[in-house]
């Protein structure tokens, strides 16, 4: 399974669901836009460890850190 | 007739501030929820049929999951929970017309209240103007309510949207709320994404100004050089180009003084008007233009979209020192004043890192202990080159760099002992980039302004007049040594004498718990009265002889942290609503100052210097 913290810049990915460790940053992601069958890609990284990750979700920018991004499970976009 | 009470919600960076300050005009009251810092704005206005509107600005928040401060007070106000606020009769929510896809399920969530409700598609222009379609009539068939698409920033696209809203509003008190039944947050996502993908006809990728600032922007080399240009080009704004105006308000305050003072005969009047009101209002008011210049570069960069992306480069570096990356400005502002900067740090949503941050905040090298580092440096650091650099400089550079280590090692101890708890976030929304609208920019340089005048003023006029009247009573005082403040000088010095203070410094420190330059003024005062009227020698060329090189030494590491500054306490109380968190931060600022101070005057003694 992977997960967004794994992701490369430029290729595309489906979110398919998230890890259900930690119910509360699931639903925090939920908020801010993550869903099922969304479209996200890994635009840009920070300048320190390539952190935090910035991603595309849809039409809007959203930035994780990697303790987040691992929340989320995607597969490549077909 | 009564009022209606609307309340106005919807994400962030959704235009809800720029339609709400459009309609009510910008006369807004602001209010604080108990204990927490999230604030909420209510203004009035007339529909266009006549109908009186109370209009209610909420947080920005995605939803209603009641994760963060912001969506819990959202939450108890819509469902009338708060004391001394009235539940709304209804609801306008704010959606960005381009995010329709990814936002939609905010809609949602708000429509599960049961309240009547208009939706608005926000900045619709914009987003006909990327390559949007959207079909506003599917869209509100789907939802079940009326949707009306609007430009905010426009007066026109104002006025239609008030047309429409008296159509809507008709009966509105009467309907009694109806909640809908409890869904989780994933089958209101699916449900709001097929809604969305019905409604919207053409959707294209992501916006191209946008993507190509970031790419320059964002960029892991180009971007922290942008960042680094941006925050010098604001030190060399907040330094540089507000001497004059400082100047002028100085010379203004005086100005004021004599005029007062030649018209005023009674004696105590005449001093507490002069020496007290006027001069130590005066001394904090000299301030102001930094504080404006400061306010247009961070309202610019927050309303241009920019201040996210700041936030975000920081983000690494600020959590390895047991920040936030949110904390990057309210820190940044420090280094002009700290008050600003603690009323910055109402942005981290994160308590517990909000709290590290004001505790911090005062280490940064605020404008006020430049004329203490100017006077003693110029008196005691001969202005030798060292390789490329002027000694001086470097020392002066070297204490505010000793402020920023020390900010990041009390940050990183903090974190780990006293403000330990809740794991932070980020997941962090950036916006695309706007070019700010100048009623809402000057609106809110102006409430900002205003916020730091009330504050700052009220607290300074007081402690202005305590340490008047300690300096100048008892009346048989013949000089400021035998007065109120040098008796506490008095005690001070047996505690100041170890780390090698002198008797005339305890006193100066005395009044210069109003703003930490007015030490300055009042060294200059105790040792002008110790030399009598012959002694107009500057005041450097006293300290020169009065002051041993460790003592110079001491003082100046005192200044870097320095807790004496009523102000920036007082705003610190404000903030954290709390008395023990204030004692704790003077506590921790005044034992580092003392053993800081200690170490440098045995040190230098010790080296003998």
């Amino acid at each position: 399974m992977t997960t967004l913290d794994q992701v490369k810049i430029g290729e595309r990915f489906r979110v398919v669901g998230f890890t259900e460790s930690d119910p509360s940053l699931v639903a925090r992601l939920r908020e801010i836009g993550f869903a099922e069958e969304d479209e996200v890609e890994l635009l840009y990284t920070g300048p320190l460890g390539r952190r935090p990750l910035c991603f595309r979700l849809n039409r809007t920018m959203i930035a994780l850190r990697m303790d987040e991004a691992i929340a989320i499970e995607v597969e490549a976009w077909t | 007739m009564s009022a209606l009470r609307l309340a106005l919600v919807g994400a962030p960076n959704c235009g809800k501030s720029t339609l709400f300050n459009g309609l009510t005009g910008g006369r807004a009251k602001a209010a604080n929820y108990p204990g927490v810092t999230v604030e909420t704005r209510s203004g009035h206005f007339v529909s266009p049929a006549g109908r009186p509107i109370d209009l209610m600005d909420l947080p920005g928040i995605y939803g209603l999951n009641a994760q963060s401060v912001d969506e819990r007070v959202a939450l108890e106000v819509l469902q009338g929970r708060v004391a001394g606020k009235e539940k709304p009769h209804g609801l306008i929510v704010l959606i960005d017309a381009a995010l329709l896809r990814t936002h939609l399920h905010t809609v949602l969530q708000f429509r599960s209240l049961g309240y009547p409700m208009v939706v608005v598609l926000n900045m619709f222009d914009l987003a006909e103007r990327d390559g949007m379609q959207i079909d506003v009539g599917k869209l509100e068939e789907l939802l079940g309510v009326t949707v009306i698409p609007t430009v905010s920033t426009r007066k026109a696209g104002r006025e239609a949207f008030l047309q429409r809203l008296d159509q809507e509003i008709e009966g509105w008190e009467e309907v009694e709320p109806v909640v809908e039944a409890e869904r989780s947050l994933k089958e209101i996502q699916m449900a709001a994404r097929k809604m969305a993908s019905e409604a919207i006809l053409y959707e294209p990728p992501m916006n191209r100004v946008t993507r190509a600032i970031d790419g320059v922007v964002m960029h892991p080399v180009a971007g922290p050089l942008v960042l680094l240009t941006i925050l010098f080009l604001m030190f060399q704004a907040v330094y540089s180009w507000t001497e004059p105006f400082m100047d002028a308000i100085e010379a203004g305050a005086s100005g004021i003084g004599d005029f007062v003072g030649a018209s005023v005969t009674v004696p105590w009047l005449h001093d507490l008007l002069v020496d007290g009101v006027i001069a130590g209002v005066g001394s904090v008011l000299v301030f102001l233009p930094q504080i404006i210049i400061l306010f247009v570069f961070i309202l610019s960069l927050e309303a241009s979209g920019y201040m996210a992306r700041a936030a975000v480069m920081m983000d690494e570096l600020m959590l390895r020192v047991g920040l936030n990356g949110r904390a990057f400005i309210p820190l940044l502002s420090s280094f002009a004043c700290a008050i600003p900067g603690i009323m910055a740090a109402r942005s981290i949503d994160s308590e517990r890192d909000r709290l590290t941050t004001i505790l911090v905040a005062p280490l940064m090298t605020c404008s006020a202990r430049l004329p203490v580092y100017t006077l003693i440096i110029g008196a005691f650091i001969p202005p030798e080159r060292v390789g490329l650099f002027n000694q001086q400089g470097l020392v002066l550079f070297g204490l505010y760099i000793a402020g920023i280590v020390s900010a990041i090692i009390i940050a990183f101890v903090l974190k780990r002992t006293a403000t330990r708890g809740s794991s932070q976030t980020l997941i962090l929304e950036l916006p695309t980039y706007k070019l700010p609208t100048p009623r809402d920019f000057f609106l809110n340089l102006w409430m900002r302004i205003w916020a730091f005048l009330k504050r700052a003023g009220t607290i300074i006029l007081s402690t202005s007049i305590v340490l008047w009247f300690l300096a100048r009573y008892p009346t048989s005082a013949g000089s400021l040594k035998e007065s109120y403040a040098g008796m506490i000088g008095g005690w001070l010095e047996k505690l100041l004498a170890p780390i090698g203070f002198n008797l005339e410094i305890a006193i100066a420190l005395v009044p210069g718990m109003a703003a930490r330059e007015v030490a300055v003024g009042a060294l200059g005062t105790v040792y002008a009265v110790q030399g009598g009227e012959e002694n107009t020698a500057g005041l450097a060329e006293v300290l020169q002889s009065a002051w041993s090189m460790p003592t110079a030494l001491a003082f100046l590491a005192w200044y870097v942290f320095a807790p004496q500054c009523f102000a920036t306490l007082a705003t610190a109380r404000r903030e954290t609503n709390s008395w023990r968190w204030t004692a704790f931060m003077f506590g921790y600022l005044f034992g580092l100052a003392y053993i800081m101070a200690g170490l440098t005057y045995h040190i230098s003694v010790g080296l003998g210097l």
